[in-house]
Order: C-alpha cells, then structure tokens, then sequence
C-alpha cells in the first residue's frame, strides 16, 4: 500500500492541484447557475482569457502589476459580459440566455484567436510559484502545493461571505426568489453583478494556477478545464458551491491517479463517463437541491 | 388626517390582459383601508404597481405627497412602503431571524430592538428563531411575512391575502395583529377574498370588479349594502 503511494504520490498530488483549479472554475459555474438557472458556457472561455490577459501583461509589465491587473481586468470581463449579453434577456426565456453565452463563448476564443495569431503563447513562470520543491520524496513545482491551499481558503471565504455578510444573504434570496428579494429592497441586478465578479475573480486565481502548471495558453485552453469543471459543478449538484469544490478535487484526482496507472488516454474519458452516470443514476448531483425546475 | 396614499386612474396591464382599467383611491394616514373583490378583480396587480414590481400604462400614485408612479421596488421599499407578498413567501432556507434581518436590508442601524419588538407581537416566533423558514406553518409564515415587512419600519404595509389558505381560529390572530399594527402607528392597505373578516377590521373599504372600483364606504356601510353581502358574503 505506502509502496503504491510512493508511487503514485506526484499523480495524487498534481490531482489534488489540478482539483483545486477545476474548483476555482466551477465555483463560477455553479455560483451563476444557482442565481440566474444559467449555465454561463463563456465561464471556461473567461479562464482562458485571464491567462491570455496575464501572457500580454508580463510581456511590458512587472509581475506585482501584472497580477492584479490580470485578476481587474478579468473581473471587468466578466461584469461587462453579465451586463451586455444576459442582463437585456432577463425575461426572456432561458434558452435564449443560453444562446447568448454559447455566442460569447465563440465571440471570447475568436479575439483570442485573432489577438494570438493562433500561435500558442508561453504563459510566464510566476517566480516562487513555478521553483521546483521535493514533497515527500515527490519532486514537483510549488504552484502544486500551493493551488489545494489557495482553494481552500478562498472557498472557505466564500461560504463565510455568503453565510454571513448581507451581500451574501441578498444573494441567498435572490437565488431562491427574485420578486421577494425585490421587494425587500434588494437590487435584483447588483446581485447578479456581484455573482459574476466572484465567479470571474475565481477563475482569474484559478488562470494564474492552472498555466503556471501548463505554461502555454490557445484560444481554445478554457474548454476542456471549463468542462471539466462544469462536470464536477453537475456531480456536486450545480448551486451548491461545497459539492462543486468536491466534485473538482474528484475529478482531478481520479483523472491523474488514471494517468498514473499508466491510462492517459482515458483520463478525460472518466469525467466524462462520470458525467452521463451522474445524470442517469442522480440528475440533481450529491448536494443539488430536491426541486426538478431544471433546463 | 392628510392621505399617505394617492392612486389617481391608474391602468395597468399584466400579462397582456388590461387588468386595472382606471382606479382612484386614497389611503388615509393611520387607517385601515381594504380592497375586497374576487379572483381577477385587479386586486394583486394594483398592489403590485404600487410596490414597483409592474409599470402603470397611464396614471398616477402619489406617496406622502411625492409622485413614485414606475419607480422600483428598492426606491418604494426605501420611502416606506413594504407589501407583504401573496403565499407569504417567506425565505424557506433561511433561519427566522435570517427572515427578520433581510426585511430591514436597507437600513443601516442597529435591528436588535425591533427585532425584539417583532418576537412580542409574535412570540411564537422568538420561539422559533434558529428554525428554517420552511419548516414553519402556514400560520407562523404568514406572521413571519408580516414580522419581515415591519423590519423596514414602513408608514404603510401593504398585505395581500394575508387569510389565504389559515385556518380561521389563525385569521382572527392574524387579524388582531394587523389592528395592533395599526395602533402602533402603521397605515394599512389590505387585499382580501375574504371580505367579512376585511370590512370588520377596515376604517374604509372600496369594492373592484374587473379592474375598477364599484363601491366604496366605511367598512360597516359595505357590510351591510344588500350586493356586497350577495356577492362576497354570500348571504
């Protein structure tokens, strides 16, 4: 058994890693989807623009400017994508809004495509974050340790605000009930702004992680880490923030104990599989709420 | 008494159907007045208009003398008006206090006298405190809704249907709640189906058909008119 574990041990540690950005990502997912019944597709692409963002900015400027800028200008993003392609749609029906963000989705990798040439661009090694350390006999970079650390912080952080700040119990009504919330005086439409400029500064943090583990970012980085992610959101029972951090750590440690074992070809194939035995065997996910009003 | 409330011909159409066709009315300051009329009489809407939640097509309400006709609901709930929803809808997966707490969300001081001042009219509710929202009665919610719109400290509260669906011997507590409020200083507008229990506790009284006012007088006035009595006292 400890045989095994020393073995396997850089696997389950760059799992638990790379679960902690999956997480960083669904938190987005499924913190939109249990506000406005969104599943915001353009989240993953969001990812992949904060590591572009991040590519363009170290290029002229100094890593202390660099990474705030990156995390603003992410946040921006996603307030103006909010407010510009579902905030005008917020009576129509929900597959409408679901179409606009498979549109900003596309709209997102084409400037991506057309700002890269569709050359791969070299993510730039975050100094301290990107040194190598020994773990346990395990050589790894520092970003693999740090990643489960960050995440559980800054989850921590967020049940806290939700739980106990007034921000957060307006988001807690809105998401259960917008006229009421309205009528207690809630703006319906800065709480939503809100959900997006958390979900979007999580998924900058998560950005700066996951490339300085992968080092290059294309147009089309954000899909597969925003599926995935998406997965692990279903498997927790998307609105339920615990069951998505669960579900991504999940996901990324099954994906690398597989490829561990010597089967990469089939570690995208498991969240996969996952995901279609979810929705057969438990549609609402391990947390997800008892009500059936799902798209 | 100078009236708090002034709805000039006010039309309103929701979900494509004219639902209000021109009503005036007035509340007075300090009173109890009542809308009572059947399903479909425009009741809901009108409150709701009023809250801010729909857009009037034509006409005016005035508040405290200041026009808020379209105005939203955050503006209305912050000049002193709260309605007290239809169902209730109290926050199920929120703790009674939580309930408490988010109805004064657009004040600043400190709550902890007024909550203290909502457990004593509903000391059922104190009791109650760290249960969730859902698992209350329906008595206990309806009280919990007017516990929660008397957090925002309002001039006027505005109840629809607060009898639907209780009990009677809970109608009466719910009733004798909402004199009490009033003798505390809070003007009430209240909508109800259930018309007698409505004309005894109301200063004033006005009857809607489809979308307009047909009657109006006292309370007792109406309680005694020969078509008020056939049509929703049925005797």
């Amino acid at each position: 058994m400890s045989d095994f574990i020393q073995a396997n041990l850089p696997y389950l540690l760059a799992g638990i890693s790379v679960g902690g950005q999956y997480a960083l990502i669904a938190i987005g997912y499924t913190m939109v989807y249990g506000i406005l019944r969104l599943i915001n597709f353009a989240h993953g692409d969001v990812f992949m623009a904060a590591g572009l963002i991040m590519v363009f900015a170290a290029a002229s400027l100094p890593m202390y400017i660099s990474i705030p800028l990156v995390i603003i200008v992410t946040v921006l993003l996603g307030f103006v994508i909010e407010r510009v392609a579902y905030k005008p749609l917020r009576s129509a029906p929900r597959m409408s809004v679901m179409i606009s963000a498979i549109g900003v989705s596309y709209l997102i990798q084409n400037c991506a495509l057309y700002f890269t040439g569709g050359l791969p661009r070299v993510f730039p090694s975050i100094p301290w974050l990107t040194d190598t350390v020994t773990i346990f006999g395990a050589i790894t970079k520092r970003v693999t340790v740090i990643t489960p650390i960050i995440t559980l912080i800054l989850v921590v952080a967020l049940v806290l605000f939700i739980k106990k700040t007034k921000v957060g119990m307006a988001m807690r009504a809105v998401s259960r009930d917008f006229q009421t919330s309205q009528l207690m005086g809630i703006k319906i439409d800065n709480v939503i702004s809100m959900t997006f400029i958390i979900g979007c500064f999580l998924a900058a943090i998560g950005a700066l992680l996951y490339f300085s583990n992968y080092q290059s970012v294309i147009p089309t980085s954000g899909s597969m880490p925003g599926l995935k992610a998406f997965v692990a959101a279903v498997f927790g029972g998307i609105g339920s923030i615990p069951g998505a951090v669960i579900g991504a750590f999940l996901i990324g440690i099954v994906e690398n104990i597989i490829k561990g074992v010597g089967w990469t070809t089939f570690s995208d194939a498991f969240t996969f599989v996952l995901l279609i035995v979810i929705l057969m065997v438990k549609p609402t996910g391990i947390f997800g709420e008892k009500k059936t009003d799902k798209v | 008494m100078s009236n708090i409330l002034e709805i000039k011909d006010l039309h309103v159409s929701y979900g494509g159907i004219k639902a209000v066709k021109g009503i005036t009315f007035d509340v007075e300051e300090g009173s109890i007045i009542t809308l009572i009329g059947s399903n479909g009489a425009g009741k809901s809407t009108t409150l709701n208009t009023i809250a801010g939640l729909i857009k009037p097509e034509s006409g005016s309400i005035f508040f405290e003398g200041n026009e808020i006709t379209g105005k939203d609901p955050n503006f209305i709930v912050s000049s002193g008006i709260t309605l007290v929803p239809e169902g209730r809808k109290i926050f199920p997966d929120m703790t009674v206090l939580e309930n408490l707490k988010i109805g004064a969300y657009l004040r600043k001081d400190d709550l902890s006298d007024d909550i203290e001042w909502v457990y004593s009219l509903f000391p059922r509710l104190k009791e109650r405190s760290w249960q969730l929202g859902g698992t209350l009665s329906g008595g206990e919610q309806q009280m919990l809704a007017v516990g929660r719109a008397l957090m925002s400290k309002p001039k006027l509260i505005m109840m629809d249907e607060p009898s639907l669906g209780l009990a009677p011997i809970v109608v009466r507590d719910i009733f004798s709640i909402i004199r009490e409020i009033n003798k505390q200083g809070t003007t009430i507008l209240l909508i109800e189906q259930n018309a007698n229990m409505a004309l005894k506790t109301a200063n004033h009284a006005y009857v809607l058909e489809t979308g307009r006012i047909i009657l109006q007088g006292s309370g007792e006035e109406l309680l005694g008119n020969e078509s008020v009595r056939a049509a929703y006292l049925g005797s």
